[in-house]
């Protein structure tokens, strides 16, 4: 069972330090859910698990299947079983959800076998068409430019089919509630219950407590600046709906720059 | 005080070039009875009377042809025996299984695959020289009445020293089923090739020609290609026109071509250039009847110290008349391009609808793109849009495409392939498309991707 351990890490984004020696371990079969208000660097830490090359590590280790993936590239770490959902997807003009998604799946076959011939266009077709009903997307998504023109839903669903395409062991999902109506949130959140099994971790970084009533989390973290401050069960979740994060800023305030 | 004494050294660079040495003889005027004679003489006599441009003349200003040599020799008789043959895969149909018919023009010779046959009464695809002798009421009618050898020191040089040209002539209400195809193949070095191509379609008819001008890779020195294109679409016929132009690194090229379109007529027109190290094309769509139509799309990926100048025209003569044009190109290295676009709307062409746009994608730091669109609107009742951007492959979008397990090399190849996926969409045929995304690869620097969709 691989996990995915974070340990003191420290992420610069221009010149700024934002995550500030942040510890945390994601189990595969365990959710986790992160909440923090905004600019305590929950999308910082998404993005730097990712890879992205904007944000600067500065210290600490992200240990996963024994290999320390700050050292990877971004393409090697989704090799490895990771996955961001994004909070804001690009629109990649002129490429179809099809052809981009053959492509991802072709490039991690690749990466396991460098023989592989990819992956054969009816079985390719047949797996897309599953995985768009368990999502309720209409089989014409397929050919549309990935993310161009969609609505905030579409992209959100978008990004939910990619996941379950690609089929990783920990995905990151960052505010994927965002900008959601509540029938998008449902159809959302079905389609990342629909993967849960012992082989699939989550970490599902939010502002509100919202999604965690339709992804219901094995363990909450609150996160403040920069760091993990606060961890527990679901229970954690439900009391920061109703009491808001100053208590937490005021047990920490200490803590906090 | 102590004066500073300031030496200046001149440069000798030169003001402008100084002029071929081609001379009237080296036409080497064959029989063929009057027509093609004739039409190269006065070619020759503008070509002695026009200037050469300079970047001094606006549609010249950002392509300098002062490093061109000025010592070409013209190839002589059979010269192609000597020379690299054409790649087999050149000569296959790029819109069909079959050819109708093709001509290949080499050096000092030609080639041509035609059952006249077995064609519709009344065709013609041949050689000028044949159509001169033997076609003169069709041919004369057609030479030089849609490009005009005047129009410009290098128009009148391509018809003057065009060896022989193809003429292509479809008679009132004949459509032809299969494609033809001609091929200028433009090898060897120091040598000077020109090529002049005439399709003529009379009322009603319609056609799909491929027109191909290529040479070999990695030739040293210079060569030099002078291209005519004469396009005419008769009232209601329809011309799908493909021209590649996959010339080597080595080759100056400079070409005129024009599409005239009477009264809807139409015409589909794509464009594709890789090659060449420097190119001043002129390409104007005439739509001279009442409801012609135009359709221009070009696509252009250049690398190194690749100069490409693309000047385009979409001339909207009479009323209810469409033209749409999109141009997309790629820049790697050193390279850099230019597209100069006009829509022109002439008094009384009411209810016109123009577009043009032009988009660039800047693969490197050091290439350079110019885009330039234009309108001039002398009716009141149009409507014309036009767009222009250069731009970068945004680092968030590779990232993106990285974060899903695709390696930086294949993720900026998708997103290039996206950026020119709108001209794909606009080609019917899947063997020209498929000549495009082989150049896209060979450009990118990858191999073919077993994978790639």
């Amino acid at each position: 069972m691989s996990e995915l351990v974070i340990k003191d890490l420290h992420v610069n984004v221009a010149g700024n330090e934002i995550l500030k020696g942040l510890n945390l371990t994601v189990s595969q079969g365990e959710i986790h859910a992160i909440m923090g208000p905004n600019g305590t660097g929950k999308s910082t830490l998404a993005y730097s698990l990712m890879g992205h090359p904007s944000y600067d590590v500065t210290g600490g280790e992200v240990w996963f299947k024994g290999k320390n993936i700050l050292e990877l590239e971004p393409d090697e770490r989704s090799h490895l079983g990771l996955f961001l959902a994004f909070q804001y997807p690009v629109s990649i003009p002129g490429v179809t959800v099809a052809n981009f998604l053959r492509t991802a799946i072709n490039a991690h076959r690749k990466a396991a076998d460098p023989e592989d011939k990819g992956i054969q266009i009816p079985q390719f077709r047949t797996m897309l068409k599953e995985r768009m009903d368990l999502l309720k997307m209409d089989h014409a998504f397929a050919g549309r430019y990935l993310n161009e023109g969609f609505s905030g839903g579409e992209k959100k669903r978008a990004e939910i089919l990619q996941m379950a395409t690609l089929q990783p062991e920990i995905a990151i999902l960052d505010e994927t509630d965002s900008g959601l109506d509540i029938d998008a949130l449902r159809i959302v959140s079905e389609g990342v219950n629909a993967l849960r099994s012992s082989e699939f971790g989550a970490l599902v970084i939010t502002h509100y407590q919202r999604i965690l009533n339709y992804i219901k989390p094995d363990y909450v973290h609150v996160m403040l600046d920069g760091r993990v401050v606060e961890s527990g069960g679901p229970e954690l979740a439900l009391q920061l709906e109703e009491q808001g994060y100053d208590w937490v800023r005021e047990k920490y305030s200490s803590v906090a720059v | 005080m102590t004066m500073k004494k300031v030496v200046t050294r001149t440069q000798r660079r030169r003001s402008q070039f100084e002029g071929f040495h081609f001379t009237r003889e080296m036409m080497g005027l064959g029989d063929d009875g009057g027509i093609l004679a004739d039409f190269r003489v006065r070619a020759w006599d503008a070509f002695e009377k026009l200037p050469y441009p300079t970047t001094k003349d606006e549609p010249w200003r950002r392509t300098d042809i002062r490093g061109l040599n000025n010592d070409f020799q013209l190839p002589v008789a059979e010269a192609y025996m000597d020379l690299p043959a054409i790649p087999e895969r050149l000569l296959k149909s790029l819109v069909s299984d079959q050819h109708g018919g093709q001509i290949t023009l080499l050096p000092g010779g030609m080639h041509k695959d035609f059952d006249a046959e077995s064609a519709p009464k009344g065709v013609i695809f041949t050689d000028f020289e044949t159509a001169s002798r033997q076609y003169p009421q069709a041919f004369g009618k057609a030479l030089g009445k849609v490009v005009d050898p005047t129009e410009g020191k290098f128009a009148a040089l391509t018809a003057a020293l065009t060896p022989n040209g193809v003429f292509v002539y479809v008679p009132r209400g004949v459509q032809i089923d299969q494609p033809l195809h001609s091929l200028v193949w433009a090898a060897g070095e120091d040598l000077a090739h020109f090529s002049h191509l005439i399709i003529w379609l009379e009322e009603g008819a319609s056609l799909t020609y491929v027109h191909e001008v290529a040479s070999p890779k990695d030739v040293p020195g210079q060569t030099l290609h002078g291209g005519l294109v004469e396009l005419y679409v008769g009232m209601g016929a329809n011309l799908r026109f493909v021209e590649l132009q996959s010339l080597g690194d080595n080759v100056w090229n400079f070409t005129h071509e024009r599409a005239h379109v009477e009264q809807d007529g139409n015409i589909d027109w794509i464009f594709g250039a890789i090659g060449t190290h420097l190119t001043k094309n002129f390409s104007d769509l005439d739509l001279a009847g009442n409801g012609a139509n135009g359709r221009m799309s070009g696509f252009y990926f250049t690398d190194g110290q690749q100069h490409l100048d693309h000047d385009t025209q979409q001339n909207h003569h009479a009323p209810h008349t469409t033209s749409d044009l999109l141009f997309k190109g790629a820049l790697k290295g050193e390279s850099r391009s230019v597209w100069q676009g006009m829509i022109y709307v002439a008094p009384g062409a009411q209810q016109t609808d123009g577009y043009q746009a032009n988009r660039n994608l800047i693969l490197s730091d050091r290439a350079r793109a110019d885009s330039i669109p234009g309108l001039e609107i002398l009716a009141d009742d149009v409507r014309c849009t036009h767009g222009a951007t250069v731009g970068k492959i945004d680092p968030e979008l590779v990232f993106y495409l990285r974060s899903r397990g695709i390696p930086n090399e294949q993720a900026e190849r998708l997103v290039v392939d996206g950026f020119f996926d709108p001209i794909m969409q606009r080609i019917p045929f899947d063997g020209v498309r498929e000549r495009f995304q082989e150049a896209i690869l060979e450009k990118m620097g990858g191999t073919t991707s077993s994978f790639a969709v």
